[in-house]
């Protein structure tokens, strides 16, 4: 038999039918649902008279637009055109009988976040959403990409997606991560290798000790930032982590489903000798705490490194990277830790799990975010905020200065009330650094929840091992 | 979906590498609950000042190119997020093809169930093509996808690939919903053969 990578073995399973020229019929597993990116789907399904294939299998949340104030609970949208969109997913979801968590349900929060939360999210399967980090999923071996509204609306109607199978990339991280350094350090730096291209036309599957060694959360992360290197989806193989972190989930099979679901679970790992297209190895003791200098996710340098020159760089790249240093308010030369920032913000679909949220507190408590700095911390879902209150944590954060907020995406694409005005210069846990993603004119640096929490108390970029 | 045959216009040439989707379509107008009407704020923050007035230095506002129906793009356009209101905002402000060395992923699926074409080609072509689109007014392309081929103002044709599949929606404006629909046998097959081999999904 030949040799298959898990990429191979999970579209195997869900090819319906393939037609001479490679096109597939692909079956989805799971449809992930939330207010911005779907509702001109479900009004096209209305239009052609058509239903939602299998509500069952498709999960509604309102994220993006949300408040994360605490007067949300007393229904209070101010933005009209938020309040609209949140309200037609709210008939949708309702309309055409899928699983919905609505705003104030505690369970609510940021799509990506509450579907491995609520065991949505299980290993060899298909998932999709109308947004791109959807990639996130794939850190339990499920082949998980963004789609756009009309592959929405395709998925509604059939359960199924029209597709052309990616090549296969492999990234190994090999040794032990140093102190200090996390996932968020690892995807980064990945993509500082690789470029915001560089996994175009790939699906990744990320493996190597460092990998297996990290938390689901930590895969979490990994994967997330697999399309931020252009890659369609990233993936790591399921293991005894992931197999615990699932069983009990809501939504995870259980008693003889569970054995059964383990005995297809097994299965699901690359095949020595399966091919790769292409093979990236790094040393995680090669790996430090990385930020971004620029606005794209591929100005990755170590915090121990400078700003770069534009003459440091070839093609396209040099325009790009003048306009990048310009936008950015920063000269050639400069050392990233003399950077200061105003703003620190941890939250998002990267970085907005329990075990980012003890990584800040770890860091800040009984320390004081430094003065006149704005902090603010958006936990990814109503549970993890009700777990960080649980273990104290929560306390410790506003002790240091820390908003608490209620779950969303906020400030990460700052669609909802949650920005930087012009010139603010933001650490964040996010995903995305570039021109206007947090507000026009603001001004993001890519970092772990570590790193942000140490420049939130040192009001500059900080090496975290330093402290 | 409008068909796609032929398209003769005005190229603006963008030679910035990574013009991501946040820079094609801020956030602010994906609030929207409709397709339409997204032409006004494509490359907003590119093209307008905080006061509304336009950027004049910004290409789709020179007189040569405002209406320009074909973009030359550098390196990896559309990259970022999935929103399907980025070439709703091309498709609205007239744009009915993409040119350049490379395409994110999702932005390029969506482009062609908007009737966009967007193109591959290597560099040397879209250093060429990008020469043209900045002559102005005076240099149309024609892009015709039955042939594959486009047509420069000096008369010279580049030929470019595109997915059988994807051209034979895109010539005859096809929405695929329809085209899975008539598979929707082979699909309750699937369903209730997987349905029996795992239960749990």
């Amino acid at each position: 038999m030949t040799a298959k990578t898990l990429y191979d073995k999970i579209w195997d399973a869900h090819v319906i039918s393939e037609d001479a020229d490679g096109t597939s019929l692909l079956y989805i597993d799971r449809h992930l649902v939330h207010e911005v990116t779907s509702p001109q789907a479900f009004e096209g399904l209305r239009a052609a008279g058509r239903k939602v294939h299998a509500p069952d299998k498709t999960i509604a949340v309102p994220d993006h637009n949300v408040p994360t104030t605490l007067d949300r609970v007393d229904g209070v949208v101010k933005n009209e055109e938020s309040r609209i969109q949140l309200d037609a997913l709210d008939k949708n979801a309702k309309e055409f009988g899928l699983h919905y968590y609505p705003v104030n349900d505690v369970r609510q929060g940021v799509v990506h976040i509450i579907g491995p939360e609520q065991g949505w999210t299980l290993p060899g399967m298909t998932i999709v959403c109308g947004d791109s980090h959807t990639a996130t999923h794939g850190a339990f071996g499920s082949l998980a990409h963004g789609i756009g509204t009309s592959e929405v609306e395709h998925v509604l109607a059939t359960q199924t997606l029209i597709q052309a199978k990616s090549k296969n990339m492999k990234v190994e991280i090999t040794g032990k991560l140093p102190a200090g350094v996390t996932a968020k350090d690892i995807t980064m730096t990945v993509i500082g290798l690789t470029g915001t291209a560089g996994g175009t036309g790939y699906v990744i599957e990320y493996c190597g000790e460092a990998i297996r060694d990290l938390s689901m959360e930590g895969r979490m992360t990994v994967c997330n930032m697999a399309i931020e290197g252009g890659a369609r989806a990233g993936l790591i193989a399921p293991d005894e982590k992931t197999f615990e972190y699932v069983k009990g989930r809501p939504h995870a099979p259980k008693g003889g489903q569970w054995e059964m679901a383990m005995e297809s679970w097994k299965n699901l790992f690359s095949d020595e000798g399966a091919h790769f297209d292409k093979v990236l190895t790094i040393k995680a003791e090669d790996i430090a705490p990385a930020v971004t200098w620029g606005t794209s996710p591929e100005d990755v340098l170590p915090i121990t490194g400078t700003v770069p020159s534009p003459e440091d760089f070839e093609g396209g790249k040099v325009d790009a990277v003048k306009r990048s240093l310009e936008y950015m308010g920063l000269t050639a030369g400069m050392k990233l830790t003399d950077i200061e920032i105003d703003t620190v913000f941890v939250g998002s679909c990267t970085n907005g799990r329990i075990e980012d949220i003890r990584a800040v507190a770890d860091i800040v408590k009984g320390k004081k975010v430094k003065e006149g700095m704005r902090a603010i911390i958006v936990p990814g879902s109503g549970l993890v905020r009700a777990q960080a209150e649980e273990e104290g944590i929560a306390e410790i954060l506003e002790d240091a200065g820390f908003e608490w907020r209620l779950a969303g995406c906020s400030m990460c694409l700052a669609m909802n009330p949650d920005k930087l005005d012009a010139g603010e210069r933001c650490a964040a846990t996010t995903n995305r650094n570039f021109e206007g993603r947090q507000g026009r004119g603001g001004r993001t640096h890519l970092v772990s929840p570590a790193m942000a929490a140490a420049a939130a108390l040192t009001g500059h970029l900080t090496d975290v091992r330093d402290l | 979906m409008e068909k796609f045959d032929k398209v003769t216009g005005v190229a603006a040439p963008m030679p910035l590498i990574n013009i991501d989707t946040d820079m094609i379509i801020p956030k602010l107008f994906l609030k929207t609950i409709k397709r339409s009407g997204l032409g006004k704020n494509l490359f907003d923050e590119m093209r307008y000042n905080e006061d509304g007035s336009e950027i004049p230095d910004f290409v789709l506002n020179q007189p040569a190119y405002r209406n320009a129906e074909i973009i030359v793009a550098g390196d990896n356009f559309g990259c970022g997020s999935s929103r399907e209101h980025a070439p709703w905002a091309l498709l609205d402000f007239g744009i009915r093809v993409v040119i350049s060395t490379s395409f994110a992923d999702i932005f390029f699926n969506n482009c062609f169930k908007n009737g966009i074409l967007p193109i591959v080609l290597p560099q040397e072509d879209v250093d060429k093509l990008m020469d043209d689109a900045g002559r102005g007014a005076n240099a149309m392309l024609t892009v015709d996808l039955e042939n594959q081929v486009i047509t420069g103002p000096d008369g010279g044709k580049i030929e470019f690939t595109v997915d059988a599949f994807k051209k034979h929606c895109l010539l005859n404006g096809l929405d695929d919903i329809g085209l899975t629909m008539q598979k929707s046998d082979a699909i309750d097959a699937f369903e209730t053969q997987y349905g029996a081999a795992a239960p749990w999904v």
